[in-house]
């Protein structure tokens, strides 16, 4: 009985947890579902529409070019993880394998860039932005290039990927060299297979963490057209003002990719082997 | 073993990344205090030498103080909750109980959702005749300015910043709690300790260096907030939400002011800093070692 209580009561809780964590989106689509003949500050607020409507997703789906936001969150955080997985696997692997001059000072910088948020550097980062013509207003490239370098290797992943080659036994190498492999070749032909599932955690996160950026994008961009996901949804404020169906509406839509990636990738974020591997 | 690369290998695999970190992380680095010293309001591309001047006005300047202010409450609400709370989720969810995996998906759903559609779907339960205010009058107080009262404003962004971050914690408190050793449980429920006696006594004391490492990276990424408070109050009213990296970022470039909000960040990275050595030193060492 004791036991029985116990379970109940732990149960409670967790889903009382559960429910004031997706609240806000529950009473977000309750909005974004309701018409024009219901009030949406109807005291006392209703849960289940009773004028139910589809009609603010086709509204907003006109007037707001989701599929070329979601085009431009694409390139970029497509674009950023792969240069990240390059970058990362490149700059680990001589970190974890090999003796060379100027070692300990190449670990310590890279370890010094984990203490320095890019907050406080941004400002130069903008300036050096705008000298390189990386802005849309040059061209899309030069933007999406713009969006994308300033995150194109972090020390995390350094980091991640030299521990990953650090767990390979040597013997692999030293098979491989005799066997007449170059030093490029062992890399990409027996090391990289090795690393696999490293790299597809720094994927993964370095996907996560550049598809919600919002602080650059809303520095550098300047034209519409290049909006990412998050700068379109915030931009959704100033086009409907108050018009809060098309807002929640707009904005539950622009949830659907993540929330579709999440659950398929639910493993690596909750199984907790990665712990600690996103930002916070 | 023998060397089978030659002497040039090393550098030229740590180059790519060595020359993005070089312009897009040191430069930076260091400009930023030499912007700090100079003046950008007139010409954006032929900047002043002004010396101290930024940072003298810096210091005179009643709103940097509301600022700092404003951003240590952010660290001493937001990080107390967000160290202790996801470990007593993280416990509850560790039993041998049903449903584990839904659990954790539904309570992790909001550090995976954007920042932006999250502090507008509070916005929107913030609203003066919204679905928060019904509750408040319901049980018999007065309607509450959430994002449009002074006393209010800071708090309410702030409660956003948890929510989104309660799963995050959860789930590296889940990871420790896998190291405590079984035995220690099962030696308490011979002597039949209660639930809370067995958690102060044996899983706290175990999982102390996480919560040390919870505390500092949730102070770290407390003092960067920036999109919530862009979202809902873009630090209003009467500068109650505004918090050092929004400073920033208003000061550079609404007023175009870099070389003033230089020397802020070189403000914030001082602060910042204290942080970060802390958690590399004490809490991450064994993941950072040559």
């Amino acid at each position: 009985m004791k036991k029985f209580f116990e379970k109940f009561s732990i149960h409670f809780i967790l889903i009382a947890v559960s429910l004031l964590s997706i609240f806000p989106f529950i009473w977000l689509i309750s909005t974004s579902l309701k018409g024009p003949d219901e009030n949406i500050f109807a005291y006392p607020p209703t849960i289940i529409p009773t004028d139910f409507t589809w009609a603010n997703y086709s509204g907003v789906w006109d007037k707001v070019d989701f599929i070329g936001y979601f085009i431009n969150s694409m390139i970029v955080a497509g674009g950023t993880v792969i240069l990240n997985l390059i970058l990362s696997a490149m700059a680990g692997y001589p970190l974890a394998r090999m003796e060379f001059k100027g070692k300990k000072i190449a670990f310590f910088s890279i370890l010094a860039t984990i203490m320095i948020p890019f907050q406080v550097i941004m400002l130069p980062v903008y300036l050096i932005t705008l000298k390189l013509h990386l802005v849309d207003s040059v061209n899309n490239l030069a933007g999406y290039i713009g969006l994308i370098m300033p995150f194109a290797v972090s020390a995390f992943g350094i980091f991640l990927m030299r521990q990953a080659f650090l767990g390979i036994p040597r013997e692999m190498e030293e098979a491989a060299i005799v066997d007449g492999c170059s030093v490029w070749q062992l890399f990409t032909k027996v090391l990289i297979p090795m690393v696999k599932p490293s790299l597809a955690v720094l994927a993964v996160f370095t996907f996560i963490g550049s598809w919600g950026e919002f602080l650059w994008p809303s520095i550098v961009l300047t034209k519409e057209a290049m909006y990412t996901l998050p700068v379109g949804v915030n931009n959704l404020q100033g086009m409907f003002s108050s018009n809060w169906r098309f807002i929640a509406a707009g904005s539950i839509l622009s949830t659907i990719p993540i929330l579709i990636f999440f659950l398929a990738m639910q493993r690596y974020f909750i199984s907790g082997e990665n712990e600690g591997a996103v930002k916070g | 073993m023998f060397k089978y690369y030659g002497k040039y290998a090393p550098y030229l695999f740590l180059l790519p990344a060595g020359i993005v970190l070089l312009i897009f992380f040191f430069i930076p680095f260091f400009q930023t205090f030499v912007l700090s010293f100079q003046d950008y309001s007139y010409d954006i591309y032929h900047p002043a030498w002004i010396g101290l001047k930024n940072y003298i006005e810096l210091f005179h300047n009643p709103i940097f103080y509301k600022v700092l202010w404003n951003t240590f409450i952010y660290l001493f609400v937001a990080v107390p909750i967000l160290a202790i709370s996801p470990l007593f989720i993280a416990i509850l969810i560790n039993q041998k109980i049903r449903g584990v995996t839904l659990y954790k998906i539904l309570i992790y759903l909001p550090v995976i959702v954007s920042i932006v559609v999250a502090a507008i779907a509070f916005k929107w339960l913030y609203a003066d005749q919204g679905i928060l205010n019904y509750i408040v009058t319901y049980m018999g107080l007065e309607s509450i300015g959430w994002l449009t009262d002074p006393k209010w404003a800071l708090y309410s962004v702030i409660l956003v910043t948890i929510w989104k971050g309660i799963g995050y914690y959860m789930i590296i408190y889940l990871a420790a709690l896998m190291s405590v050793p079984k035995e220690l449980y099962e030696a308490c429920d011979i002597d039949g300790a209660s639930f809370f006696r067995k958690h102060m006594t044996v899983t706290i004391p175990h999982i102390m260096p996480t919560i040390a490492l919870v505390t500092t990276i949730s102070a770290i990424s407390a003092m960067k907030v920036f999109a919530e408070i862009y979202v809902m109050t873009k630090g209003g009213p009467l500068n109650s939400s505004k918090t050092i990296v929004y400073y920033i970022y208003e000061r550079a470039f609404e007023n175009l002011d870099l070389g003033y909000a230089s020397a802020m960040a070189v403000v914030l990275l001082i602060i910042v800093m204290a942080f970060s050595l802390i958690n590399i030193f004490c809490f991450e060492r064994n993941k950072y070692q040559l």
